[in-house]
């Protein structure tokens, strides 16, 4: 026999027995269990409206050292990167292709990495900047929902020093269920082989529980929308 | 020396550490602050208790569904998974894949499953080097010592100790400044994740419906991990299941706000395979390790099966006045704090760990603040009455039984009280020392005098 045949065997053996629902005091079984009833209720409130929604997307990140920039147009989008690639004087960038990140990142007249085809981890860590497009920014939490497939791979978003984000409006969800409905909507069929909730710039606790930020992963991690 | 009497000596050397126990505190200060502001941000935090106890409650009394779900899923997208009953086979298995490779670096990010083996002692003496890339980890890996903590695994260091051991240990200039010493380890950890053939990881949870598994962490180490190396290996309990991708939009909340305080943990990432058609980065291989170690012993318990409730948050230990004063390593264990109290017993004995249910105050605190309702407190009771039932001392079952001779029997009784009223002032001169038969209780602690009269004969003379 196979050692999962024998630890899927000892499992069923063991629960012959029944154990008690926590919290029920042995009466019934756990109504909220049913995979219909969502956990919105119990979370952290989120505004109806989006503006509400936008304006706790920028409290969050905001609380979470990220820069949190908005604007109007595409045009706008174009000159902040442009005035974050002079005052960082980027050198080189990675990116990927794609709708938002062919609009804007030609402007940088930077030579830019690739890291949606083959290419090499090395020069990526030598990269100054890491830009992509994203999912979904989480509203409930300021989270920035990325996948393998949406943004240049594994490494371009958590291997340069700072991460730079492109995102429409329109991509703003209220909270987390409902950034998780959309991951099912969008690739149910076939799963990116990594889906990264990015909650912030990297950071650390771990010297006297004293926050630094940059451990290692980006030290920056900037959202531009538009 | 045993188990009972190193945890002893080392709780008494800790317990008189009044600089480690003001650190300790100071540090879990700040988390007391923001973890109580994140709970009160819930809309209804009992309510999400609740739900997260249930749904872990259906993961693990259905474990044997989900856990074939789950590898059926790695597996058609090509994940390999290993099932292993021991922790020698888990170690075997990973050895096995890393000969296979030829490898021989390996970086790791934080896994507590891989403590729990000892992975760490086997890979290096199979000639590998390993370096742990969490901050935390690494720290206690220069420092050989185990994590202090499940969470925080080097919170019971100082600034110039970590200093200290950079300088030693990684040649690293002299500085106590926490950001600058960040960025030592970052500086030297970089190198390693190019060149590291093997990448180790563990996993928060497991996702039976989708066949993913998902890390929490702070750092973005793991995320390194599981993006450079061509082979990447996972360990994980087989505990670690939840049924569906979207439970994990009340999970990752919970575990952040008891784990650290945070509304979500900085990176929350979903693995479902190795590199994909068309994906350009990422292992080629994905290896998954199942790991039962003792797992369905306490699963067999039905009274304490909701241990395997755990999401290893950290929590009960932060609350624990017992972990508090002791400290970690005290403990002896993989598992420290109330948590570890309770499952320790069932994965290395319980005759030779029954001591850490005794080290208690039974307040309760660890059961009133588990975010999936562990009865822990009850736990360290029942691994108290399991241990007494199963090897009975013959003191204390004398001693009882005398007492209810005794207690059965008013003359007797009466006369005893009578003894006692006279003779308690004299135990006062032998108290704690070797005259004294109950010498390992009273040394630390006062009895009460006994009342002058007893409530009957003041019932009895009341006007
Ligand atoms: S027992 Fe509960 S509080 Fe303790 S670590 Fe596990 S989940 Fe957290």
């Amino acid at each position: 026999m196979s050692e999962r045949e024998n630890i899927l065997g000892r499992i069923r053996e063991a629960l012959k027995v029944g154990a008690l629902v926590p919290g029920l005091h042995g009466h019934g079984q756990p109504a909220s269990a049913s995979p219909l009833s969502s956990p919105r209720q119990w979370l952290p409130k989120v505004g109806d409206s989006f503006d509400e929604q936008l304006a706790l997307f920028a409290k969050n990140a905001a609380e979470l050292k990220a820069d949190f920039q908005l604007f109007k147009s595409a045009d706008e989008a174009r000159q902040a990167i442009n005035s974050l690639r002079d005052k960082e004087k980027w050198q080189r960038v990675g990116g990927h292709s794609g709708d938002l990140t062919d609009a804007i990142c030609p402007t940088l007249n930077l030579p830019l990495l690739r890291t949606d085809r083959p290419y090499d981890v090395h020069e990526l860590e030598a990269c100054d900047a890491g830009i992509s497009e994203c999912d979904a920014l989480i509203a409930q939490t300021g989270t920035v929902l990325v996948t393998n497939r949406s943004a240049g791979g594994r490494a371009l978003s958590v291997l340069p020093p700072h991460h730079v984000v492109l995102a429409r409006r329109d991509q703003l969800v209220a909270d987390l269920p409902a950034a998780f409905a959309l991951l099912q909507q969008r690739y149910a069929t076939n799963y990116p082989s990594m889906i990264s909730f990015i909650t912030g710039p990297s950071r650390t606790g771990d010297i006297e529980r004293i926050m630094v930020l940059g451990a290692h992963g980006p030290k920056k991690l900037t959202i531009i929308c538009f | 020396m045993s188990f009972v009497s190193q945890f002893k000596a080392q709780a008494q050397v800790m317990t008189g550490d009044l600089r480690h126990r003001k650190f300790i505190r100071r540090a879990l200060r700040n988390y007391e602050t923001v973890r109580d502001a994140r709970k009160a941000s819930f809309q209804d935090w009992p309510g999400a208790r609740q739900r997260a106890a249930e749904t872990k409650w259906q993961a693990v009394n259905h474990l044997d569904q989900h856990l074939e779900q789950f590898a059926a899923k790695l597996e058609s997208r090509g994940t390999k998974v290993h099932w292993a009953t021991t922790a020698a086979q888990a170690r075997e298995i990973i050895l096995k894949i890393v000969h296979d490779k030829q490898a021989k670096s390996v970086i790791k990010s934080k896994a507590m499953t891989s403590e729990e083996i000892h992975l760490n002692d086997a890979l290096e003496h199979a000639g590998l080097n390993v370096v742990e890339s969490d901050l935390g980890e690494l720290i206690v890996q220069l420092r050989k010592e185990t994590p202090y903590h499940i969470v925080f695994p080097s919170m019971h260091l100082t600034r110039d100790e970590i200093s200290e051991l950079f300088q030693r240990e990684l040649g690293a200039a002299a500085t106590n400044d926490p950001e600058e010493l960040t960025m030592i380890a970052r500086r030297a950890l970089r190198k390693k994740y190019l060149t590291a053939d093997i990448g180790i990881t563990g996993a928060n949870f497991a996702i039976a419906e989708t066949g993913m598994i998902s890390i929490t962490e702070n750092e973005g180490n793991a995320r390194l991990t599981a993006a450079l190396p061509k082979t990447m290996i996972s360990l994980l309990g087989i505990e670690k299941v939840l049924p569906r991708m979207d439970d994990l939009a009340l999970f990752l909340p919970l575990l952040a706000t008891m784990g650290t305080g945070q509304q979500l943990t900085c990176y929350n990432t979903l693995y479902s395979g190795p590199r994909q058609p068309g994906e350009t980065d990422g292992p080629e291989e994905w290896h998954v390790v199942l790991l039962d170690n003792h797992r369905t012993e306490l699963l067999a318990d039905a009274e304490q099966r909701d241990a395997l409730h755990c999401i290893r948050c950290g929590a009960c230990l932060n609350v624990c006045p017992i972990f508090r004063n002791v400290g970690g390593h005290t403990y002896g264990t993989t598992y420290s704090g109330p948590i570890g109290s309770v499952i320790t017993p069932h994965l290395r004995g319980l005759q030779e760990w029954k001591h850490l249910s005794s080290a208690s105050s039974l307040c309760g605190a660890c059961t009133e603040t588990c975010p999936v309702k562990i009865d822990l407190h009850h736990h360290l009771l029942q691994n108290r009455r399991n241990a007494a039932k199963q090897k009975p001392s013959f003191g204390e079952q004398t001693a009882f039984k005398l007492f209810a001779f005794a207690a059965n029997r008013p003359t007797l009784w009466n006369f005893g009280m009578t003894m006692a009223r006279i003779f308690q002032p004299l135990q006062g001169a032998v108290k704690g020392s070797m005259l004294d038969p109950a010498k390992a209780w009273t040394k630390t602690r006062d009895l009460p005098p006994i009342a002058p009269e007893s409530f009957k004969a003041w019932w009895r003379n009341r006007k």
